[in-house]
């Protein structure tokens, strides 16, 4: 019962949160709850036992897109409060209030009529995963089962970044990625960067180590990287990477090259993605391990967007 | 028998909501860094009702397929915020607003 | 095993040449070529392989469905995959020029062969795949690399048109999300074949199926969600808006065919055929009149489009509803699938002749092209010809899908639908005569305003137009491979 209620006063405040998000008056305002929603999401995933998910959900659902609409906010700095858009026409905005209510009760009622003893594919995973080569089934389902759909999602987003830096002025391209970022010498930023970096690089390498047998994998300890890579280059301990840096690209294909590898050498094994149960374990972790750094440098760059820098002659 | 206190059907509906509430945002707004916001709450929401139906009995554990799926979903949507963040912020500085010029009711 | 090896290098060889073309762009176009011959021999090698022995079909790590994800190639997939690979090689051929540069990389001449690749992979991809989430992320990954070419010229209409397009495909994407998400909570499984043998028109499937179809046709740009097209395709520098308007549209159709005929043929009714029908058929209208009313070039091809677009929804009604289990719905559903084959590689052609265009006149603008085609005589033949397989006059091959959708209209009373297409042909006559006669005319001042082109880039165009063409008139080979895997529905209706 104690559950239950704490189940729902989690819920209605998530779906407060949302609303606040959604519908919030000024933009900024707008992103704190969202950043806020996300937190409270992963808190929901806990609950639903889905840990490999919180972790997910709190680094890049909430953390990592809330700093790329807090960097974009920055941006908005110079637009006329006329053009930063409002809502559309009244008439319009109830079609729109009706047609989404009547989705969410669609889904709902579809939700209720659902058989509720559904088990999915826990049965089948629980067959298969011995010869998965790894024990946590999330990780199981994501470098071996479907070990394609993670491929092209890897994929995905270096496509992203390829997408983020076409974006760069035609005079900008060979120079650094990102905005100039001017740092304060001793400021917090800068003792923050010193510091936080070497712990969170070991919390990072761990999470993407613990992958195989416990929550954790590339996706979730390759943000915690990134994290680091980001707060380190904001407080200057490195000069951002220039954007024909052939090392640079070489890091962000990494990954997502060896998994490809990995998958047609499956070839002489049977077919194309096989791993062989014995050589699983170690091909497993080998690509989470490369496909962490590529994924924490690529998010890293997508965070700091295309080229802009200006270069001053020294 | 499912009772309304059934613990993954409260997320399940939950994430119903909060789907309709996403797209209300996203169809509704003309500013387009709020509209990408509320992308991401649809997007949330069908993963939280994908996460509840993978949690329908709950002796057995959580569901990994949805899981992994949904992990792979948040991936994807980040990948698709970042670049619709990096043309808006560009779109913005290109012509100074940040709505697309037909929703723009001031630019005409 | 072979034809399995041609399924995985078909997907395996664009990604290789994606990830090389990045760090090695120096060489890319070099590595485009190649890429996609390997994919185009892999698609013919399958073709001969799924005409001798039927479909193939492979399960990725061994993992058989619900657990794995399974691929297919059948008569339908291999016919997409041979008219992409086929387009992307000839296009990937012309963007030498385009994107190209001698010296130091440029931005556009780094961005435009790495988006080209994983294009096609992503093609190729949402062409085999039978898990309906894995096709979710290729559509991602078709959707952001398509929308990235878009910008490719840098303009702020151009950033525009893709910032529209983005929130059009995502809206897509996430309503067909849903709809997938509540297919694996109904049937434990995302695999087509499996869910295919159980369905039971329960209530989540049918609201599945609804927001899968509404997601797709936003993609596909079926009227009234083409607003986005235009403009982006327009946008896009012409060898990018050759494959953006031919071929990406087609992946989302390909898969509202797959769900409909494949999957769910029992759940689609007079409401769904007839909506459908109504909307392309709305489309074809829409679309001719605005491209008869335009004065860019590429605006004209851009709308042309929206318009042939629905062409391929109309096939709805004929296969199904009331002419439903009669023989000549599979004429419908052949018909259409040449449509979109023949709409394909005439539509890429049209857009790299007017890529030469703009480059010799300096301008789209159609009276700025008046008499181009005494300077250019090999680009504007190229255009007369695409022009013809669009209009559906023989021997092209949108006659054969015109006269296979027309025949089948007919003989099953559909007279709206009979009217609709051969009005639309009538339009297409009008808003495709005016470029041909401007081009064809004699230039008002004597003398060259045109700068010259030369004659191996003009031979890219006629390539693709000559190959909308000899699908009419070798139309026997590709429609026996159309039937091979045909669903069961396209012969009894839906």
């Amino acid at each position: 019962m104690i559950d239950s209620l704490f189940d729902l006063v989690l819920c209605a405040l998530i779906i407060f949160v949302a609303f606040a998000a959604v519908s919030g008056r000024d933009l900024f305002t707008a992103i704190v709850f969202f950043i806020v929603y996300g937190l409270m999401v992963a808190i929901a995933w806990l609950r639903l036992e889905a840990i490999d998910v919180a972790l997910a959900e709190a680094a890049i659902g909430a953390g990592l897109t809330g700093v790329l609409l807090l960097g974009a906010y920055g941006r908005f700095k110079n637009i006329d409060a006329a053009r930063m858009g409002s809502w559309v026409p009244l008439p319009v905005l109830i079609v729109i209030a009706l047609a989404a209510t009547g989705l969410s009760a669609a889904v709902g009622v579809v939700l209720i009529a659902l058989d509720p003893n559904g088990l999915g594919l826990i049965p089948a995973v629980n067959a298969n995963i011995a010869q998965s080569g790894v024990f946590n089934p999330v990780t199981a389902v994501l470098l071996n089962f479907r070990a394609y759909d993670t491929l092209l999602e890897s994929i995905v987003l270096v496509v992203a970044l390829v997408g983020v830096w076409t974006l760069a002025d035609n005079s900008a391209w060979g120079q650094r990625v990102g905005k100039t970022q001017s740092v304060r010498a001793n400021g917090v930023l800068q003792s923050f960067g010193r510091t936080l970096p070497p712990i969170g690089l070991m919390i990072g390498i761990y999470f993407v180590w613990a992958g195989s047998s416990q929550p954790g994998g590339a996706f979730q300890g390759g943000t915690i990287l990134a994290a680091v890579g980001l707060l380190s280059a904001m407080a200057g301990l490195f000069p951002p990477p220039r954007v024909n840096d052939a090392r640079l690209r070489l890091s962000v294909i990494a990954g997502p090259i060896l998994f490809l590898a990995v998958a047609i050498a499956g070839t002489a094994w049977g077919g194309m993605f096989v791993l062989p149960a014995d050589l699983a374990y170690g091909l497993i972790l080998a690509i989470e391990i490369v496909l962490a750094l590529s994924i924490a440098i690529t998010l890293m760059l997508l965070v700091l967007g295309p080229p802009e820098m200006t270069e001053t002659p020294q | 028998m499912m009772t309304w206190a059934s613990g993954w059907l409260i997320y399940g509906l939950t994430g119903a909501t909060l789907i309709g509430l996403g797209l209300f945002g996203f169809a509704s707004h003309t500013n387009l860094l709020r509209r990408i916001l509320a992308f991401n709450v649809v997007g949330s929401g069908i993963f939280l009702v994908f996460g509840a139906t993978g949690f329908r009995v709950p002796e057995l554990g959580a569901d990994a397929v949805p899981q992994a799926l949904i992990i792979t979903g948040i991936v994807v949507a980040l990948s698709a915020t970042a670049l619709a963040v990096s043309l808006i912020t560009r779109h913005a500085s290109l012509s100074g607003s940040a709505t697309l010029p037909d929703d723009d009711r001031e630019d005409r | 095993m072979p034809s399995s090896l041609a399924l995985t290098a078909i997907i395996g060889a664009p990604l290789l040449g994606f990830f090389m073309t990045i760090v090695w762009s120096r060489a890319a176009a070099v590595v485009a070529s190649l890429t996609s011959m390997v994919v185009l021999v892999a698609a013919v090698f399958l073709a001969v392989s799924v005409s001798a022995h039927g479909a193939v079909l492979t399960s990725l790590g061994g993992w058989d469905a619900p657990l794995g994800i399974e691929l297919a190639a059948d008569g339908l997939s291999v016919m997409f995959m041979i008219v992409s690979g086929a387009i992307v090689l000839v296009v990937g051929a012309y963007a030498q020029h385009e994107f190209v540069h001698p010296g130091t990389e440029t931005r556009s001449g780094f961005a435009f062969w790495p988006l080209m690749l994983v294009l096609l992979a992503a093609l190729n991809g949402i062409f085999v795949s039978r898990d309906f989430f894995n096709l979710y992320v290729c559509f991602e990954l078709l959707t952001l690399s398509a929308v990235a070419m878009v910008t490719l010229n840098g303009k702020t209409e151009s950033i525009t048109a893709a910032l529209r397009y983005l929130l059009f495909a995502l809206l897509g994407s996430i309503l067909y999300l849903l709809g997938a998400v509540l297919l694996y909570a109904q049937f434990g499984s995302l695999d087509m074949g499996v869910i295919g043998q159980s369905v039971s028109s329960s209530g989540a499937e049918i609201l599945a199926a609804g927001l899968m179809t509404a997601g797709l046709a936003l993609k596909t740009a079926l009227f009234p969600f083409h607003g986005w097209l235009p403009p982006a395709h327009s946008g896009a520098p012409p060898p990018a808006s050759a494959m953006l308007s031919s071929l990406v549209p087609k992946a989302s159709y390909f898969i509202t065919i797959r769900l409909w005929f494949d999957v769910m043929p029992e759940l689609a009714g007079n409401p769904l055929t007839l909506a459908l029908g109504g909307l392309g058929g709305a489309a074809i209208l829409y679309g001719s009149l605005q491209a008869i009313v335009q004065t860019r070039l590429k605006m004209v091809v851009a709308y042309s489009t929206v318009a042939q677009l629905g062409y391929l929804f109309i096939v709805f009604p004929l296969a199904g509803g009331d002419s439903a289990a009669q023989p000549w719905s599979a004429g419908a559903w052949t018909g259409g699938m040449l449509h979109a084959l023949s709409h394909a590689l005439a539509k890429s052609a049209m857009f790299l002749c007017a890529g030469l265009f703009i480059i010799s006149a300096r301008t789209d603008d159609l009276e700025a092209l008046r008499g181009i085609a005494q300077t250019m005589p090999m680009t504007a033949f190229a255009f007369t010809l695409a022009a013809i397989s669009l209009l559906g006059l023989p021997p092209s091959g949108g006659f054969i899908a015109k006269y296979l959708m027309l025949t089948s209209a007919f003989a099953s009373g559909g007279w709206i639908w009979a009217f609709l297409i051969l009005a639309g042909g009538l339009l297409a006559a009008l808003y495709l005569y005016r470029p041909v006669r401007i081009m064809l005319s004699l230039p008002k001042q004597p003398g060259q305003p045109f700068k010259p082109i030369s004659r191996w880039w003009q031979v890219a165009p006629l390539v693709l137009a000559l190959g909308a063409v000899f699908l009419g008139i070798g139309s026997n080979e590709p429609y026996a491979l159309l039937q091979i895997g045909r669903p069961v529905a396209a012969e009894t209706g839906l």
